[in-house]
């Protein structure tokens, strides 16, 4: 597998207890609400996808090690250098030295408030493609790793669960995410017991729901 | 902010900048040189996140949920219509689902893969809510979580957890707390608190 995830991270142990965080409580750094707006500036411009933007991020060696905007900001870097809009020698001196490239649009101040309010639907209601399950069939998820961004978490990986909700067809984040089109496929919630999850150990009652691409389910 | 130096004359020792503030600082100064970001749109982003869109949000919708049955029906079968209507829309929540709690159910909220979080109606997420620990957690052992926020639910209750791993973003309507018929929509708005939106807390009693 050349494709290595560190950003799925469900049901691993060992990593301590939660800090709870009064509500109130902004940005940390002061750098961070530059991060963001820069990150959400670049990914307006169309020269990746969500998807893309999560690859990036989920594949940096020291994911683990970094805050979440940090991270945030490694993987913008990275998504720049890879396309040539910046290079590293512009990043380390703050300075242009090659001519800017052209990029499909450039957000701008007045359009900024429409297009955060508009967002990006990744629902495809034309999208022909065939629906495969109803609610309450029981289906199985696909057991095998694949070498590529995909968004069924380890600990959901050949597991039996119910179809809980039928979504339609969403852009499918495992193509996206290696910038090979949309592909929409059906989009599931399945939701599973506890003890298929975990076995023994699992907490009485416990369910646990993930939403999954019809391409990672089978009937089960 | 675009633009703006921040020095602090009077705590020199503290006016080192961190190697990441200088990254993206220069990053910010190639983008705006390049003409990939105009600089007044990320002031625009920044003051949006910062003063309009946040937690309160969702605590209007929720308090609705409460004393308007008709939207309630409205948002648990059609989220994304039912918020829209009150004009939070847009980024991070163009497919929402709202989940309600019971007697019997307590639903909980997590993105184990990144940090998915329905902004629109709860604003840019909690360190905590991105962390290693809640992510690997959340789905395994919600108790031990809810435990580090000081809940204990009754052991007959079912813990429901939502992981958010396509573009569909959960919104948990709490239970409304007893004694509360009295207070209008506005007055329960402040009851609802973030994290009992996201499954982690139980609204505030009046």
């Amino acid at each position: 597998m050349s494709y290595v995830t560190h950003a799925d991270l469900g049901g691993r142990t060992g990593f301590g207890r939660v800090v709870p965080e009064d509500e109130n409580e902004g940005f940390h750094e002061a750098w961070e609400p530059l991060a963001l707006a820069i990150t959400v500036a670049m990914g307006a411009t169309g020269s990746w996808t969500i998807d893309q933007s999560r690859a990036a991020r989920e594949t940096l060696p020291d994911y683990l090690q970094l805050g979440y905007y940090q991270i945030w900001i490694g993987a913008l870097e990275k998504l720049m250098l890879e396309r040539g809009l910046v290079t590293e020698q512009e990043i380390a001196q703050a300075q242009v030295l090659q001519p800017a490239k052209p990029l499909a649009r450039v957000l701008r101040a007045a359009d900024t408030p429409a297009a955060l309010a508009r967002g990006s639907a990744t629902d495809r209601p034309d999208a022909r493609v065939q629906v495969a399950f109803n609610v309450g069939d029981r289906v199985r998820t696909r057991s095998h790793e694949v070498p590529h961004h995909t968004r069924l978490p380890g600990y959901a990986r050949g597991k039996v669960g119910t179809i809980e909700r039928v979504h339609g067809p969403h852009v499918f984040a495992d193509t996206s995410g290696q910038g090979l089109g949309e592909h929409p496929q059906p989009l599931y919630t399945v939701v599973f017991d506890g003890r298929e999850l975990w076995g023994d150990d699992a907490a009485p009652g416990l369910r646990v729901s993930i939403d999954a691409w019809q391409p990672y389910l089978e009937a089960a | 902010m675009a633009g703006h130096e921040h020095h602090h004359p009077d705590h020199d020792e503290h006016s080192e900048l961190s190697e990441t503030e200088i990254r993206v600082r220069a990053l910010q100064s190639v983008l705006a040189q390049k003409g990939y970001v105009d600089p007044a749109a990320l002031d625009v982003i920044v003051d949006t996140y910062q003063t309009k869109i946040g937690p309160r949000n969702g605590a209007l919708v929720v308090a609705k949920s409460w004393t308007d049955p008709q939207f309630r029906e409205w948002l648990l079968r059609d989220a994304t219509a039912a918020i829209s209507s009150l004009g939070y829309t847009g980024r991070q929540g163009e497919h929402m689902v709202a989940v309600e709690n019971t007697d019997a159910v307590h639903n909980m909220v997590v993105c184990t893969l990144c940090s998915c979080y329905p902004w629109p109606v709860l604003g840019l997420p909690p360190v905590w809510y991105k962390s290693a620990p809640y992510r690997s957690r959340a789905v395994r052992d919600p108790r031990g979580v809810l435990a580090d926020f000081g809940l204990q639910l009754p052991e007959t209750t079912e813990v429901r957890v939502w992981d958010s791993t396509a573009e569909v973003r959960y919104l948990v309507v709490p239970q409304r707390p007893k004694g509360t018929d009295h207070l209008d929509e506005a007055q329960l708005a402040e009851l609802v608190t973030r994290d009992s939106m996201i499954g982690t807390g139980l609204p505030r009693q009046p």
